[in-house]
C-alpha cells in the first residue's frame, strides 16, 4: 500500500521525500563540462613550461580543481547530506596518512647513515 | 506522480525498509560507502606511485616521455564527454525522460569505447617498444642525444602504467557494464521519478572512474617537457 | 528441564522455511550469521590443526617430526586461515550480523543481498586458500614478504593471495553493511547516545574494514602480478624495494588487529553491564575509545618495521603514535573494572569468559607497549615474545571475547540453553591451558628463541614441552563447547525471551526471534544499559 510505506502523495512537495531534490538545470552541467575541458588543457600546456619542481605542484592542483568540480557537481556532493561529504573527506584523509607517513620513511632513509669500523 | 511511477516504486521497494526515503539515503549512502572502498584501493597503487616518483625522479620522466600525450589529452576529453552524459541522464531519470536517459547511455557508452580503443592503441605502440615489464622490457629513450639514465627504476614507471591504466580499464569495462544494465532495465520501464537509485548510483560509480584518470593522466603522462616528445 | 517433547513451535526465523534453497539464497541476516557461524568454525578447526603440528615439532629440539620447508608451509597456513578467515570475521560476521539489527530495532541490515553475497565471497576465497594449501601449501609467513614471496617461494604463493584478496571483499561488504545500517537504520528515539557499545565497537571496526582492506588487497593483487610477469615492484634486483611491500601490507595487517579485536570488546562491554547489573561506567569514553582506536591504528603500522630497514626518524615517529595507541584501549579496560566495582555480579560462563578477556587482554595489551619501545624491539622482535603478545591479545582476548559472545547470544540465536555446568569447565580448561601455553613463550622469547624456526637450542625445550602441553588443555576446552552446544540444540533448556535479564532491543523479541525481528517497530525511550530502571515485568515487544 502506497500509504504504509511510501511518504509519496500525488500533489506533495517533491522535497518531502527527495533530500537531494535540486535538479540542476542542463545549464549547469554543461558549464561544469566546459570548465572541465579547459582545465584539461591548461594542464597540457603548463606541462610544456619547465616550471621545475612547481610542474608538479600546478599539476596536481588543477587536477584537484576538476576533481572537485566533478565530486561537488556531476556527482550531486554539493546536494548531498553532510555524512556523504564526511565519507569523502575521509578517504581523503585516510589516503593522506598512508602518503604522508610512508614518506616519512622514504624521504629521511638517507639523513643517518652508518660507518663501519 | 503517474500512477506508473508509484508502481514502479511500489515494485521496487523493499521491506525492511520504513519508506521510500530510507531506502533512497540508504542506496546512495552505501554507494558512496563503495568509492571509498575504491579510493583507496587505487590509492595503494597511487602511494607507490609516490615513493619510487620521489626516490628515482629522472627514470620517472624519461619513461614519462614515452608517453603519447595527444593520445592522453583526447582520453581526458573523452571520459569528461562521457561524464557529461552519464549526468544528464541521471537527470532525465530525475525528471523521467526515459527515451532522452536511453540516448544519453547510449552516448556515454560510445565515449567509453572511444576510451578503450584509443588506450587499446596506446597498449600496443608500448607493447611493440617492448615497453612492458617483465624478462623481455628493453627501454630506449629514443634520443641518442640522450640516453636512458635509469632503466632498471623506469621499468618500475612503466611497471605502475600498466598496473595503475590497466586497473582503470578494468574499472571502464565494469562501468560499460553496468551502464548496460541500466539503459536495457531503463527502456524496459524499471525506474521512476520516485526509483532511480541505479541509474544514481551508477553515475557515481561512472564519475568516480573519470576522477582516477583526472588524476592519472597529469602524474603519468605529464611529468615532464624538459627533453620534447610526443 | 530438558524435554524432548516438543511444544508447538512458534514461527520463527530457523523453522519459517525449510529445504537447502531457503538457507542458501536466504537474505535473513540471522540465517547468514549461522552459515557464517558453520564456515568460520570449520576454519577454526583447520587453522587449529596446523596449529597442533607446529606444537609437535616444538616438543624436542630438532627438527624431527617435519623438514624444515614443511614447518614453513604450517605456520603460514596456521596464520592465513586464522587471521583472514578465523579472526576477522568471526564477531562481526557471526554475532554481529545476528545481533546488530535486533540491537537498533530493524528487520535486517541495510543490504541484505549484499550480506549474502558477503558469504558466498567468503566461501570462494576461503577454498581458495584452501585448495592452495591442499595442494601443496604457502611458506611466505601469512605476512607475504617480498621479495621471497615474490620471486623464490616454491610454493603456491597466488592462489593463497587470491584466496585472500576475495576473502578482503567479503570484510568489506559485512563493514559497509554495518556502517550504512548504524547510520540509517536505528529506530525511533535510538539516539547514538543511547546505542549499545556492541554496536559503537563493531561500527568503528567496520570502518577500519572498508577503510583498509582495499589497501592489502592492491597489494596482493600486486604480488601476483609480479610473481606471474616478474614486475619487480617489489624485487631490490629489479629496482623495487621490499619495504614498499611491507609499508602496504602493514598499513591494513596493523588495523586489521583492530578489526579483530574491536568487536570482542563490544561484547564485553554488553556482557559486563549484564552481569554486573550497572550501567556501562564512562559510556561516552568506551564509546569514543572505539573510534580513537580504529582512527590511531592507522598511524602506527611501521612498528612491525623497526628493524626491517626503515629510517630510524621514521620509526621514532611510529614508536611515539604506537605508545598513544594503547590509551584508548587502557580506557575500555578501566572502564569495565568501573563497572563491575558495586555491581551485583553473577558468575556465569559469559561473564567468566569476560573476566578472563580483561585479565589476558591487559597482559598481551602491555606487553604491545613493550614491543613499541624500539630498544626492547630490536631484542625480541622475531622472538617468540612477539608470538606470545599476539596470542595474549587474539586468543587470550580475541577468542575468549567470541566464546563470551557465543555463550550469551546462544539463547537468542537458537531458543536453547547450553549447560551451565559444562560450560564453566571449559572456560576453566580455555584458561588454564591458554596461559600454559603461551604464558612459557614470553619467557622463550626474551631468553632468544627465534620465531618461525623448526629446531631450537636444547636449553629452551622444557617451556616448549609445557607450552604443547597447555595447548592440549586448550584444544579440550575448545572441543567441549563443540559438543555441547551441539548437545543444546536438541536437548538444551527451552530458553525465554530474556534469560539474563538484559537491557537491550535483542532481548525483547522471542528466542530465537521471528523471521522479521519485531512484530512493530520499537521506539526506545530508555538509555543505553538502564539497568536500576529495568521495568520488574519484561517490556515485550511483540511475541
Amino acid at each position: 500500500m502506497a500509504q504504509e510505506h511510501a511518504h509519496f502523495h500525488p500533489g506533495s512537495k517533491q522535497e518531502h521525500f527527495d533530500p537531494s531534490s535540486h535538479i540542476a538545470p542542463i545549464s549547469m552541467y554543461v558549464g561544469i563540462w566546459a570548465a572541465l575541458m579547459i582545465f584539461t588543457g591548461v594542464t597540457v600546456f603548463a606541462a610544456t613550461i619547465e616550471l621545475h619542481v612547481f610542474n608538479i605542484v600546478l599539476a596536481l592542483l588543477i587536477a584537484t580543481i576538476k576533481g572537485t568540480l566533478v565530486v561537488l557537481f556531476f556527482m550531486h556532493l554539493r546536494y548531498s547530506t553532510k555524512l556523504t561529504m564526511v565519507t569523502v573527506v575521509a578517504a581523503i584523509f585516510f589516503l593522506l596518512i598512508l602518503f604522508s607517513l610512508s614518506m616519512t620513511d622514504y624521504l629521511t632513509r638517507d639523513w643517518l647513515t652508518f660507518v663501519s669500523h | 506522480m503517474a500512477t506508473s511511477d508509484i508502481q514502479v516504486a511500489e515494485h521496487a521497494f523493499q521491506h525492511h525498509f520504513a519508506d521510500m526515503e530510507q531506502q533512497r539515503e540508504t542506496s546512495t549512502f552505501g554507494m558512496w560507502m563503495f568509492l571509498l572502498t575504491e579510493i583507496m584501493f587505487f590509492g595503494g597503487l597511487f602511494c607507490a606511485y609516490l615513493v619510487y616518483r620521489a626516490s628515482y625522479y629522472q627514470a620517472f620522466v624519461e619513461g614519462s616521455q614515452k608517453m603519447n600525450i595527444w593520445l592522453g589529452a583526447t582520453n581526458t576529453a573523452v571520459l569528461i564527454c562521457s561524464s557529461l552524459t552519464m549526468a544528464l541522464a541521471v537527470r532525465c531519470a530525475q525528471l523521467g525522460k526515459r527515451k532522452l536517459m536511453g540516448w544519453l547511455l547510449i552516448f556515454t557508452m560510445i565515449f567509453g569505447f572511444a576510451f578503450l580503443g584509443i588506450k587499446a592503441k596506446e597498449y600496443t605502440e608500448h607493447w611493440e617498444n617492448h615497453e612492458f615489464p617483465g624478462p623481455h622490457f628493453h627501454f630506449q629513450t629514443g634520443d641518442p642525444q640522450h640516453p636512458a639514465t635509469d632503466p632498471v627504476h623506469t621499468e618500475i614507471y612503466f611497471s605502475l602504467y600498466w598496473a595503475m591504466t590497466g586497473l582503470h580499464a578494468l574499472h571502464m569495462i565494469i562501468g560499460i557494464g553496468l551502464v548496460t544494465w541500466i539503459l536495457l532495465a531503463g527502456m524496459a520501464g524499471a525506474y521512476s521519478p520516485i526509483y532511480y537509485s541505479p541509474v544514481e548510483n551508477v553515475g557515481l560509480y561512472w564519475h568516480f572512474v573519470d576522477l582516477v584518470w583526472i588524476y592519472l593522466f597529469p602524474l603519468l603522462y605529464l611529468i615532464s617537457k624538459k627533453h620534447g616528445g610526443a | 528441564m530438558a524435554t524432548a517433547v516438543q511444544p508447538v513451535e512458534r514461527e520463527n526465523y530457523l523453522n519459517s522455511n525449510y529445504g537447502i534453497k531457503s538457507w542458501l539464497l536466504t537474505t535473513d541476516h540471522k540465517r547468514i550469521a549461522l552459515l557464517y557461524l558453520i564456515s568460520i568454525t570449520a576454519m577454526f578447526w583447520i587453522g587449529g590443526f596446523f596449529a597442533m603440528m607446529i606444537r609437535l615439532e616444538l616438543l624436542t629440539p630438532a627438527g624431527d617430526l617435519v623438514s624444515s620447508d614443511t614447518y614453513n608451509k604450517l605456520f603460514t597456513m596456521h596464520g592465513i586461515i586464522m587471521v583472514f578467515f578465523f579472526l576477522i570475521p568471526s564477531v562481526p560476521a557471526v554475532i554481529g550480523n545476528f545481533v546488530i539489527p535486533l540491537m537498533v530495532g530493524a528487520k535486517d541490515l541495510a543490504f541484505p543481498r549484499i550480506n549474502l553475497l558477503s558469504w558466498y565471497i567468503y566461501m570462494a576465497g576461503a577454498i581458495t586458500a584452501l585448495t592452495a594449501m591442499i595442494t601443496g601449501g604457502v611458506d611466505t609467513g601469512w605476512t607475504f614478504y617480498t621479495p621471497f614471496s615474490t620471486t623464490y617461494s616454491n610454493t603456491h604463493v597466488i592462489g593463497a593471495a587470491i584466496g585472500v584478496f576475495i576473502a578482503g571483499f567479503s570484510s568489506i561488504f559485512t563493514g559497509l553493511n554495518f556502517i550504512v545500517t548504524i547510520h540509517r537504520m536505528r529506530a525511533p528515539g535510538l539516539t547514538w547516545s543511547r546505542l549499545p557499545l556492541f554496536c559503537w565497537s563493531n561500527y568503528a571496526a567496520a570502518l577500519i574494514m572498508v577503510l583498509g582492506t582495499p589497501v592489502i588487497a592492491i597489494t596482493l593483487l600486486l604480488v601476483a602480478l609480479e610473481r606471474a610477469f616478474n614486475i619487480g615492484v617489489f624485487n631490490p634486483q629489479l629496482g623495487g624495494d621490499p619495504l614498499l611491500f611491507q609499508h602496504l601490507f602493514w598499513f591494513y595487517s596493523h588495523p586489521a588487529v583492530y578489526i579483530m579485536i574491536l568487536p570482542g570488546m563490544g561484547v564485553i562491554s554488553e556482557i559486563v553491564t549484564c552481569f554486573s547489573r550497572k550501567r556501562a561506567f564512562g559510556y561516552e569514553f568506551v564509546a569514543l575509545a572505539s573510534i580513537a582506536i580504529a582512527v590511531l591504528g592507522f598511524l602506527v603500522w611501521a612498528h612491525h618495521m623497526f628493524v626491517a630497514g626503515i629510517s630510524v626518524y621514521a620509526a621514532l615517529v611510529f614508536s611515539l603514535l604506537s605508545y598513544l595507541v594503547a590509551i584508548p584501549s587502557a580506557v575500555k579496560v578501566f572502564n569495565w573494572t568501573a563497572t563491575m566495582y558495586k555491581g551485583s555480579i553473577r558468575y556465569e560462563t559469559p561473564m567468566l569468559y569476560a573476566f578472563g578477556f580483561i585479565g589476558l587482554f591487559t597482559i598481551g595489551g602491555l606487553t604491545g607497549v613493550f614491543l613499541a619501545s624500539l630498544g626492547l624491539d630490536v631484542h625480541v622482535h622475531d622472538t617468540y615474545f612477539v608470538i606470545a603478545h599476539f596470542h595474549y591479545v587474539m586468543v587470550g582476548g580475541m577468542v575468549m571475547a567470541y566464546m563470551a559472545g557465543l555463550h550469551f547470544w546462544w539463547p537468542k540465536i537458537t531458543g536453547r540453553m547450553y549447560p551451565e555446568a559444562f560450560a564453566k569447565l571449559s572456560a576453566l580448561l580455555v584458561f588454564v591451558g591458554f596461559n600454559t601455553t603461551f604464558f612459557p613463550q614470553f619467557i622463550l622469547g626474551y631468553m632468544g628463541m627465534p620465531r618461525r624456526y623448526h629446531a631450537y637450542p636444547p636449553e629452551f625445550q622444557v617451556l616448549n614441552v609445557l607450552s604443547t602441553a597447555g595447548a592440549s588443555i586448550l584444544a579440550v576446552g575448545y572441543v567441549l563447547p563443540m559438543i555441547y552446544f551441539l548437545w543444546s540444540l536438541r536437548y538444551g533448556e527451552l530458553a525465554p525471551p530474556n534469560p539474563w535479564n538484559a537491557v537491550g532491543l535483542e532481548w525483547m523479541t522471542a528466542s530465537p526471534p521471528p523471521t522479521h525481528n519485531f512484530d512493530e517497530t520499537p521506539i526506545v525511550t530508555w538509555e543505553a544499559y538502564d539497568y536500576e530502571h529495568q521495568p520488574q515485568e519484561e517490556v515485550t515487544v511483540g511475541h
